[in-house]
């Protein structure tokens, strides 16, 4: 039986087995490989998505467990890497490999929308899920500091909010065409 | 900025070689209409090929083909950057393409096309001048040619060559082609040093921005029309195989569509990765488990203390070190030992296929491209010249992906099938069926004099060669360089010395680990100095600095590292620092740990890590430091957590839960401070690895007085 759920604004329709993890549909099923695996146990992190503005890691969410439920991918936190955390990613030269990026990007953006200015013992909590090989977490540190500044002098009153009203009004508009 | 990496190829691209390359064209690599790169360029807008490695187009779009792999270590960015130099081109207008297995790519370190020893920078620096320099000559000699000036009268700026006298100009894009059909001229001159723009500047990563999106193609995101997924059940064992299995249950699980056995173990293949994953679960196997079913770490660990005894094969003889030892004032000895080591890069290993009658197309995060395409050759059945590797980014390799063990079951499944496969590992078959930093032993003993001067030193090492298992017959008289390198090579001023290797097989596969026999002898050999200074009522740095004599590289990364670190001012009360230099690949390093323990807890707090680095001239200094920060984060999971056991012949480790690995909460801050210098290029990517483990662990001592001899780092040690 299809399962129906949203990704980055986009009502999706899969015909898979009901405990199919989340990452494996949208990879192989749905094509969009930005959101990676690297344990399939919910130790690395790679996998990070949000479901419904809260980080997961979609290899251990079985897809009927998103059914109905909105899904924001790395391809769907911006269309034009204007994420603060993406924006400050860029600045500071986060990535090296780059392949746990998504998911320590992902992480990243939850955090900042929950907490508009995080300490880093805040990051230290928010982002130890998330592994990277390279050791790229002095930069991350500071990339997380960079997007909350960006996030707070960003013209709009919020560019996290923003984005996030645009993903609802989005999914609306696409839900009500469906 | 364009700076999306496509796969496919130019044939342009081999239509011309450059003054450096090798004249050999494959010109079958190419098949019209294939890739969507070329279907996407306009008629007549063809990038024009002015050698193997510069393609510039109509728009002035330059396209630098990268015959390295990028796995992180920054090399697309330092390529393109030696190439601009001389090239003097737009770096705006910069984009990349990974480049195809090919001869023109070979990398002069290993006669073959591969990325590893921290070679890349070394090998490509005079190739890439001298291409771009040739290059640039030639758009000089096209628009002199137009304009029917002469040449010299000519220069270039960022991309635009201009004639000053009569206020004329032409964009490179503008006498691409016409520059393409000159002869490569021979030796241009190459710039001076002193007017680089572009080499030595804190450069930003060109993949950055496809790294941020999801945008960047690792290996394990390739999709081919009507490719399946597969994941392949291999022996837990190492060297057994497969006696029987029944696949009735397997092939009963939705979406599996086959299940072939192959030479590596037995493949499952789906329309999906899980059903691949479940159908796998469901096979029903009966491995002959071969002769290392008995295998364990305490069995491998006592056949290498058995072999101390033995005589080795001599990697190091200076002066008579048993005499020395003999008659020294004091000796001192030691016994030091490490664990097999997992390399757990952040994409598991995976692998595309296509094998059809007549060629076999893989796509691969591969560090070897001509290994690659010769086992996909051999294993389809085809020749060389039809094998086709597509190198992806590589989501880390730290030199696991040099392997082909993924390329051969991908190749063998896709035959079997008839299909182009994805092949896919999963952690726990990364863990299980890596090819290891080897278990290594050694042990250590040296000679002090009534000065508290070394007068003598020694040391055995027994481990597997990596050398052997990887190219059999490449070692002379069973000593394998890769398995003393970082203690044969100690550059101490010690008259005494002597260096031997017992190799030993216990028949766990081995590998090229970030930074390989350099991982482990590093650690002996710094440690086992620590021990020496000690002994000889020494300052530790004090000790190393003056023994550096005859090292001046070492001598100098030693003192700005003690320096920046504040060696000789007191640390905060209940803070601790240990100190270790190494020459690793040419390059040199040295580091200062800075550590607190709760010996209540029995934990270890890493607070601050100073390196210093000489890598020669620097293309990128932003990326030395990133590789600094890189190594060190690789050095202190080794440290803290790494270990591979070996029990009944298998793995014990599975995935991250019980193999560690350094994550956010316990990154210390990290320093980086390069010496400045006009040597050759050499490589940073595994450089400070070796240093991290003998200055945390010598720093440990200076806390607990306790002597950490064998690897991880436990809890005891820390009491």
């Amino acid at each position: 039986m299809a399962i129906q759920f949203i990704v980055n604004g986009k009502p999706q329709s899969v015909d898979v087995p009901p405990n199919m993890p989340l990452l494996w549909v949208l990879r192989d099923t749905l094509g969009m490989t930005g959101t990676k695996f690297g344990c399939g146990m919910a130790l690395c992190g790679a996998c990070t998505v949000h479901l419904e503005g809260e980080a997961i890691r979609s290899c251990i969410t079985p897809v009927s467990g998103v059914a109905g439920k909105k899904i924001t991918t790395i391809e769907g936190l911006s269309p034009d890497r204007s994420h603060p955390v993406q924006r400050a990613w860029i600045e500071v030269d986060v990535p090296q490999c780059g392949y746990c990026q998504s998911g320590q990007i992902m992480s990243a953006a939850a955090l900042l929308a929950q907490n508009a200015k995080p300490s880093d013992s805040d990051i230290d909590d928010a982002m130890k899920g998330n592994i990277c090989r390279c050791g790229t977490y002095q930069r991350i540190r500071q990339a997380v500091h960079r997007a909350a500044e960006l996030h707070k002098a960003s013209a709009k009153p919020s560019r996290l909010e923003g984005t996030e009203d645009a993903l609802n009004e989005q999914a609306v508009e696409v839900g009500g065409a469906a | 900025m364009s700076a999306g990496t496509t796969t496919g190829m130019n044939r342009r691209g081999f239509l011309k070689t450059s003054a450096a390359g090798a004249a050999s064209l494959i010109v079958g690599f190419y098949l019209p209409g294939r890739f969507e790169a070329l279907a996407a360029t306009p008629a007549g807008a063809e990038p024009a090929s002015l050698n193997a490695w510069m393609l510039i187009s109509p728009d002035d779009s330059v396209k630098i083909m990268i015959d390295k792999s990028e796995m992180g270590q920054g090399i697309l960015t330092a390529l393109c950057m030696i190439a601009a130099e001389e090239l003097d081109c737009d770096w705006k207008k910069i984009h990349t393409e990974f480049a195809p297995a090919a001869k023109e790519y070979f990398n002069p370190a290993f006669g073959m096309q591969g990325t590893g020893g921290s070679s890349s920078v070394r090998s490509s620096w005079d190739p890439m001048r001298k291409a771009g320099a040739a290059a640039r000559d030639m758009l000089l000699q096209a628009a002199a040619t137009q304009w029917k000036v002469d040449k010299s009268a000519c220069r270039t700026e960022n991309g635009v060559i201009y004639h000053d006298a009569t206020k004329r100009k032409l964009t490179y894009g503008n006498v691409a082609a016409a520059a393409a059909m000159l002869p490569v001229p021979q030796d241009v001159p190459l710039k001076d040093p002193k007017q680089y723009r572009i080499v030595g500047k804190p450069t930003k990563r060109l993949d950055t921005p496809d790294k941020v999106n999801g945008r960047a193609e690792f290996g394990i995101d390739v999709r081919r029309p009507e490719m399946l997924y597969a994941m392949v059940l291999r022996c837990p064992v190492f060297g057994g195989k497969v006696a029987s299995f029944d696949a009735t249950k397997a092939k009963a699980v939705p979406g599996v569509k086959n299940v072939v056995e192959i030479s590596r173990g037995i493949a499952v293949v789906a329309d999906n990765t899980w059903s691949a994953m479940q159908g796998r679960r469901a096979l029903d196997v009966k491995w002959d488990e071969g002769p290392n079913a008995n295998a364990s770490s305490e069995s491998i660990s006592q056949l290498y203390a058995d072999q101390m005894s033995k005589p080795g094969a001599e990697a190091r003889k200076e002066g008579d070190a048993a005499s020395a030892l003999a008659g020294a004032a004091q000796k001192i000895e030691a016994v030091y030992e490490v664990p097999y080591l997992a390399h757990a890069t952040m994409e598991p290993i995976n692998c595309t296929a296509d094998v059809r009658a007549d060629r076999v197309d893989v796509w691969a995060p591969t560090q070897f491209q001509t290994m690659a395409q010769g086992m996909a050759a051999k294993s389809s059945g085809l020749k060389p010249e039809n094998a086709f590797i597509h190198t992806t980014y590589l989501g880390g390799g730290f030199g696991r992906k040099a392997g082909t063990d993924f390329v051969i079951e991908a190749v063998e499944t896709s035959k079997a099938i008839g299909k182009p496969v994805k092949l896919t590992w999963s952690r726990e078959d990364d863990m299980q069926h890596d090819y290891y930093r080897p278990a290594s032993y050694a042990k250590l003993a040296a000679g002090i004099g009534a000065d508290g001067w070394p007068v003598a030193w020694t040391t055995r090492v027994a481990c597997s060669s990596i050398m052997e298992a990887w190219f059999p017959g490449s070692t002379k008289n069973n000593l394998d360089p890769t398995s003393v390198e970082g203690v044969a090579t100690l550059p101490y001023s010690i008259p005494n010395i002597y260096v031997d290797y017992v190799r030993t097989e216990p028949g766990i596969p081995v590998g090229f680990w970030r930074s390989v026999g350099a991982s482990q002898n590093g650690f002996f050999s710094e440690c086992f100095m620590d021990e020496l200074a000690v002994a000889g009522k020494k300052d530790p740095y004090e000790f190393r600095r003056r023994l550096l004599d005859k090292a001046p590289r070492l001598h100098g990364v030693l003192e700005l590292a003690a320096q920046k670190a504040g060696w000789d001012k007191p640390l905060a009360a209940g803070r601790y620092r240990g100190i270790a230099v190494l020459e690793a690949f040419q390059s040199y390093a040295a580091q200062v740990v800075e550590i607190s323990v709760d010996r209540k807890a029995r934990t270890v707090k890493v607070h601050r890590v100073v390196c210093a680095v000489d890598v020669g001239r620097v293309v990128n200094p932003a990326n030395i430091v990133m590789q600094s920060e890189s190594a060190i984060v690789y050095g202190l999971s080794s440290g803290l957590y790494g270990a591979i056991t070996i029990a009944k012949g298998r793995v014990e480790q599975t995935n991250f839960n019980n193999y560690q690995v350094l994550r956010m909460d316990a990154m210390p801050v990290i320093e980086t401070y390069i010496v400045p210098s006009e040597e050759k290029p050499t490589g940073a990517g595994e450089l400070a690895v070796p240093p991290l483990v003998p200055a945390l662990c010598n720093a440990i001592f200076a806390a607990t007085g306790k002597r950490i001899r064998r690897l991880p780092i436990r809890a005891e040690d820390l009491a």
